[in-house]
């Protein structure tokens, strides 16, 4: 008999890796990317693509120069899916360069300066999105209307024309398809709440706008509950635990409660928090990533539920009118000190074991 | 914190359970050995029974070579407390008593008792206390000791230790879980011998006095929960219990934690919240012992696997070689790419590094997986702090953070994080998805602790040696450098009072030592001498203490006193061999110059003699 082989236990594993747990998250982002995609129009797909190639190509660019297994590494698929979140989050018809260096620093800055992954501190495509919404504005802000209330008709290749030329085929520009059949420019519904807002109109009035049907955006409402779909499937499939998204949601809705008690006139209601901006996508496909997440059950509960009362309270006193990507960055480096002080009593051990404050002997 | 006696009892009289956090649901693989009785086997040709086979220190073996030793017989004695006799699972000749492979992960080489069989299985007297009832509690534990009887689910911790328990003992468990897929050894023996183990269970009841009996059976083994409930069904204070399938709820800290909710305190004993644990094939041993007066010599082991034909339990004397089962079993190697053979089951047992490695008390399982049955794990990737380890983890440990420590050597991070509470059961490497082998990283840090803490027991002896000699050392310096200070004062003393003449006094005596030397070697004339004499003193005035300059003295062919000398020197330099080696060399260099000098002169005088002559 030949040499028998010696290996280490248990001999026995699941056969579920890396890459098949990055691609179950990419699948069940497939339902909310299709209504995005009915409602938004083409781009949604275009900057999708665009993101996945970059990050794609970046990673293996940078693992081929750490000479590294390049091969093995891209199958991962951790850059697609940092790369398809990023395209996500992208106005439909924002310039190409836009999504291409949000998904390039992603990869390259956010992700693999730090030494790939396993070893980033942030959320690669948040990190990536905060970037871009810092460093340019104004694309970065401009979302069209859903098709259906558009002025404007436009075709795929107005949408091609227009992610790489900034004009349609017949020579719009951006800020002009933004603008409504009722000569009103279009924002999103958490955009157009806040200015509405600012100018001391009242929630109720600003929700006549008809962007909106009833207190739920046109459109978004619909996605928001796409990817709660797939989000609903991750958790079932065991790909993700539910304590970040539930306590993220909790956290939002409680504080969104909170001060739709205290002056709903000045306060959007947590129902409109819920479906008309990313919280969901943020919920269950953003927070969740597990290299930025915390990693205690206990700590998850802290880390989703102030992302969540975070959210809500850059939507309502900050710059932004969504706040999905600077509050999970934000918590992403709460992330080492939430997990030392929310380590689980282990088996057999009274208390919980804080040797640095108490040296006693266990 | 933890339920009381009668909470639990309420609980289990509705068959209420708790439950341990994590664990794992891995593929169970049971059927393919449990269908068929467990299988009486051909005796191998030759047994090698490892001296130790158990938690504790060698007996003494009573055998020698080339003797016949009958099936049954003690191999080993001891006095020690700590001490588990072997036995001659059948009758033969010892052919060697000497290192071979033993049945380790590392495959080392343990000293074992190789018995030539001579296939007539004679028996040896044995002594049954079929009466226990009326005996001592001494004595049934020193028939269980005699038997040679070690924990026989996995540690192998002697029976008769834990047998002898005077603490007050709430719940006897006895584990017939069985949470490790692919093994069905226990299953078996559960279905077959329900009574024999009822029988063991009665006599560590009549032995340790529990107010109950609970015996846990996995709910993927009805048969033997029902042959079992059948064997005890008259016993009122036994309770069988079905206990719901979960890897690893067999470990005894988990099955405590599923049928009462109390933990075993981290560094404690199950005894300590009222539970001791047998495994069912210990109790089977037990009655075997008691009952029979027969010796632990034989125990079901379950081989199985894609790589084997026909998977299936045997009844394996101790110290088969696990070629022999391969062989009964229908080993068939091309199945194997590259072979691997398990001992034990696919979550904790270890891969054998030799077929020669016998069976001992503790082998349950020898598994053969066919090439993709159980896939290496050779893509280790980066740990993406999934924390699916952590959900796994039966002890609720952070197994990334361990994990993370170990991997850096960062052994005090490590072991904050409770390392050594890790029971090794591999449920967060089963989850991995970045195929870590992480109970491997463990192992070594563990191992790697325990090296430094030896080591640092030792540095910790040598410190104290080295300081405890450097203190002697210093305080001899001490002494001595007090010595040469007294003598020197003296000396000043001496010399203050006497004025220049002691010096000339000292100086002259040094001279005459070492013109005395220099004389015996070679004769010299008065003329030279004197002049020399004239020399030294002039030098010796100069430097009157050092006695390195009294070498270069000159022949001088006068009567000295040679204990003076040697009493100057003691005093100058009281220690000093190497400064004496070296006055040593230079006064046979002043010597040779002198002889030299002393040469010439007489060369000139014979000159001068020669030139009066002539003229």
């Amino acid at each position: 008999m030949s040499k028998l082989q010696v290996a280490s236990s248990p001999h026995h594993h699941n056969q579920r890796d890396t890459g098949q747990v990055m691609r179950l998250v990419m699948y069940a982002c497939i339902p909310g990317v299709l209504l995005q995609f009915w409602f938004f129009g083409i781009g949604v797909l275009f900057q999708i693509t665009l993101g996945i190639i970059t990050a794609v190509v970046t990673e293996a660019l940078i693992v081929e120069l750490r000479k590294k297994n390049t091969e093995r590494v891209v199958k991962d698929s951790s850059a697609a899916l940092a790369g398809l979140l990023l395209g996500i989050c992208i106005p439909p018809l924002a310039p190409w360069w836009v999504v291409v260096i949000g998904s390039f620093f992603a990869i390259a800055v956010v992700k693999q300066a730090y030494g790939g992954l396993g070893f980033n501190m942030f959320n690669p495509a948040m990190a990536g999105y905060v970037m871009l919404l810092i460093s340019f504005p104004v694309q970065m802000t401009s979302w069209l209307p859903p098709l259906s209330l558009a002025e404007q008709s436009f075709t795929f290749m107005d949408a091609i024309y227009t992610i790489f030329t900034g004009f349609t085929v017949d020579g719009y520009s951006i800020a002009q398809l933004r603008v409504g059949y009722d000569g009103m420019s279009m924002a999103t519904p958490l955009d157009h709440v806040k200015t509405q807002l600012v100018q001391n109109y009242t929630v109720g009035e600003a929700l006549q706008s008809s962007i909106f049907s009833g207190s739920w955006g046109i459109g978004w409402a619909p996605i928001s509950l796409a990817y709660l779909a797939g989000g609903i499937a991750l958790l079932k499939l065991k790909v993700i635990n539910w304590h970040i998204p539930i306590s993220m949601i909790a956290g939002a809705m409680t504080v969104a409660l909170i001060l739709f008690l205290v002056d709903s006139s000045q306060h959007a209601s947590p129902s409109f928090h819920l479906l008309n901006g990313s919280l969901i996508i943020g919920a269950f496909f953003i927070a969740t990533d597990p290299v930025s997440a915390s990693t205690t059950n206990k700590g998850r509960i802290i880390f989703g539920a102030s992302i969540g009362a975070w959210i809500i309270i850059i939507r309502t006193w900050g710059n932004y009118p969504d706040a999905v990507a600077f509050a999970v960055v934000l918590l992403n480096m709460a992330v080492p000190l939430i997990d030392y002080y929310t380590r689980p009593r282990t088996y057999g051990h009274r208390v919980k074991a804080s040797a640095i404050h108490s040296k006693k002997e266990p | 914190m933890f339920a009381d006696y009668d909470h639990i009892m309420e609980r289990l009289a509705l068959q209420q359970l708790w439950d341990f956090p994590g664990g794992v649901h891995p593929q169970q693989n049971k059927t393919k050995s449990n269908q068929t009785e467990i299988q009486r086997i051909a005796l191998p040709d030759l047994i090698h029974i490892p001296v130790k086979q158990h938690i504790g220190v060698n007996g003494d073996i009573i055998v020698k070579v080339g003797e016949l030793v009958a099936k049954g017989q003690p191999l080993t004695a001891s006095e020690s407390a700590f001490a588990v006799p072997v036995h001659a699972s059948t009758s033969g000749k010892v052919i060697a008593i000497g290192d071979h492979v033993a049945a380790h992960p590392s495959g080392i080489s343990e000293l074992t008792i190789s018995i030539e069989v001579d296939g007539l299985d004679t028996a040896y007297e044995f002594k049954p206390l079929s009466d226990y009832t009326k005996r001592t509690k001494n004595e049934i534990i020193e028939a269980i000791c005699q038997a040679g009887i070690s924990g026989m689910g996995g540690a192998g911790f002697p029976t008769h230790l834990k047998s002898n328990n005077v603490k007050p003992i709430e719940f006897l468990i006895i584990n017939g879980i069985e949470c490790e897929p692919y093994i069905t050894s226990d299953d078996r023996l559960m279905r077959e011998h329900a009574w024999q183990i009822r029988q063991g269970i009665d006599i560590l009841y009549h032995l340790l006095q529990p107010k109950q009996v609970i015996v846990a059976v996995e709910n993927n083994k009805p048969e033997a929960f029902n042959t079992l409930s059948i064997a005890c069904q008259q016993q009122d204070n036994y309770q069988v219990v079905s206990v719901p399938t979960k890897y690893p709820a067999g470990g005894e800290k988990q099955l405590i934690q599923v049928l009462s909710s109390r933990e075993v305190p981290a560094d404690g004993l199950p005894v300590d919240v009222g539970c001791l644990m047998y495994n069912v094939g210990t109790c089977y041993a037990i009655a075997d012992a008691v009952i029979e007066g027969k010796p632990l010599i034989e125990r079901v082991v379950t081989i199985t696997g894609d790589a084997v034909e026909t998977p299936q339990n045997v009844w394996a004397r101790i110290g088969t070689p696990v070629k022999h089962l391969l062989t009964h079993a229908n080993y068939d190697s091309d199945k194997q790419a590259y072979p691997r053979i398990i001992m034990g089951g696919p979550m904790m047992g270890f891969t054998l590094s030799s077929v020669q490695v016998p069976v001992v008390k503790i082998t349950n399982c020898i598994l053969v997986p066919a090439n993709k049955e159980l896939p290496t794990l050779e893509d280790e990737r980066a740990c993406i702090r999934c924390s699916a380890c952590a959900d796994a983890c039966p002890a609720s440990l952070l197994p990334q953070q361990l994990f993370w420590h170990s991997k850096a050597k960062e052994y005090e991070q490590a072991q904050e994080y409770n390392l050594f509470d890790c029971i090794e059961c591999g449920a967060c490497a089963y989850v991995c998805p970045s195929e870590i082998p992480l109970v491997h990283y463990y192992r070594k840090a563990k191992a790697d602790i325990r090296l430094q803490q030896v080591e640092k027991e030792k540095a910790e002896k040598a410190r104290i040696r080295f300081e405890a000699r450097k203190a002697r050392l210093q305080k001899d310096k001490d002494a001595r450098e007090e010595k040469h200070r007294l003598a020197a004062q003296a000396r000043a003393q001496t010399m203050t009072n006497d004025g220049g003449a002691a010096k000339d006094k000292i100086a002259a005596a040094l001279a005459r030592a070492k013109a005395k030397k220099a004389a015996m070697a070679k004769q010299n004339n008065e003329q030279i001498s004197a002049v020399s004499e004239e020399t030294y003193v002039e030098r010796a005035k100069e430097r009157p203490s050092a006695n390195t300059e009294i070498s270069k003295s000159a022949a001088l062919p006068t009567d000295s006193d040679a204990q003076d000398i040697d009493a100057l020197k003691v005093n100058a330099e009281p220690n000093s061999s190497a400064d004496d080696a070296a006055n040593a060399k230079k006064a046979k260099v002043a010597a040779a110059i002198a002889r030299a000098k002393a040469k010439k002169a007489q060369q000139a005088k014979q000159a001068k003699e020669n030139k009066a002559s002539d003229e």
